[in-house]
């Protein structure tokens, strides 16, 4: 109940997260170090030619945390496949958070071109993660385009709204095959543990994290958040009733 | 020779070789992937790729990203 695998690789923790948006890389490791986590994503971006800026991964022990680089701020097909085969090259991992992005403003996927890159980038040999929308349909073709594990958003990118359907989740997991990783939209420890209880294996979180007042404290909520949701789901929960159904006996009162 | 380095223009002394330049640029190369004219190369292909005259190499790294 505590591990979870995708593609073979088993990790400790549910829960993915970030490492963009921290207000100093301090606080993004000691962060890290709260949540648990042992996946963590990266961006893949042109270097700083003038070199006066310190490097992402002087922060991040490798041997500890496994990377997943995102093909985020690309809009085609093309583009994806292109950072993605760069982020192979960085990291030497082949594994790739895909997202295809198709609107400015909400940050929502394309899903024909998701679904394209995803079948290219299978071909090549990569470990795709497709960042997807809340459509169990979608999900289902990135499923058989190869991609070995569907993110479904819970919400927009950084909205900090949560799960804004929790029965298209649901129905996710019901129809996935592959692991169910609720990515975008978490705003608090609630939002992940319902995530979990609806099924899903994993929640990918950054803002949620990064953007908090505290955002080490926050990270540990998120790991209890997850690992209490998760527990939740596996204990089976009570169905739910219209009316109350007592739980102290009704035999031997005073008085009757 | 004048080549495009991240998009915009560069000048640089030749002949060098991609390693060459990430040496010059003071780049851990195993820090970084380059694209060499839209072709991504693998890390110990940097010494033998040699750059020439309107090449556009792409330097990429991780950053914060979610």
């Amino acid at each position: 109940m505590g591990t979870f695998t995708i593609a073979g690789k088993t990790f400790a923790s549910r829960l993915i997260v970030g490492t963009g948006k921290y207000s100093s890389p301090a606080v993004m490791v000691r962060a890290h170090d709260a949540s648990g986590a042992d996946m963590i994503t990266v961006a893949v971006r042109r270097v700083n030619l003038d070199r006066t800026k310190e490097s992402l991964l002087d922060y991040i022990d490798t041997s500890k945390y496994f990377l997943l680089p995102n093909t985020a701020g690309c809009y085609s097909a093309d583009e994806a496949i292109r950072t993605a085969r760069l982020g192979r090259e960085v990291g030497l991992s082949n594994w790739v958070k895909l997202e295809v992005i198709g609107d400015e403003r909400t940050l929502f996927p394309d899903n024909e071109a998701l679904i394209e890159a995803t079948k290219v980038l299978v071909r090549e040999g990569f470990v795709v993660l497709p960042y997807t929308n809340d459509d169990p349909i979608a999900c289902r073709k990135l499923e058989d385009a190869g991609a070995a594990a569907v993110m479904p958003l819970g919400a927009p990118i950084g909205s900090g709204l949560g799960i804004q359907n929790a029965n298209n989740i649901r129905i996710i997991r019901e129809f996935s095959r592959v692991p169910v990783i609720v990515d975008a939209g978490v705003g608090t420890a609630s939002d992940a543990s319902l995530a979990m209880e609806l099924g899903a294996d994993g929640v990918l979180m950054n803002t949620a994290i990064a953007g908090a007042q505290d955002p080490v404290a926050m990270a540990e909520a998120m790991k209890l958040a997850v690992r209490a949701g998760r527990l939740a789901f596996s204990a089976g929960r009570i169905p739910r009733k219209a009316y109350a159904n007592a739980s102290s006996p009704i035999e031997g009162l005073v008085g009757r | 020779m004048q080549i495009r380095l991240n998009g915009d223009p560069y000048q640089v002394a030749g002949p060098l070789t991609v390693a060459d330049l990430l040496a010059q640029l003071e780049i851990d190369a195993r820090r970084v992937a380059v694209e060499h004219n839209l072709v991504v190369l693998k890390r110990d292909a940097f010494d033998r790729a040699a750059i020439a005259d309107g090449d556009e190499i792409e330097i990429v790294n991780f950053v914060g990203g979610g």
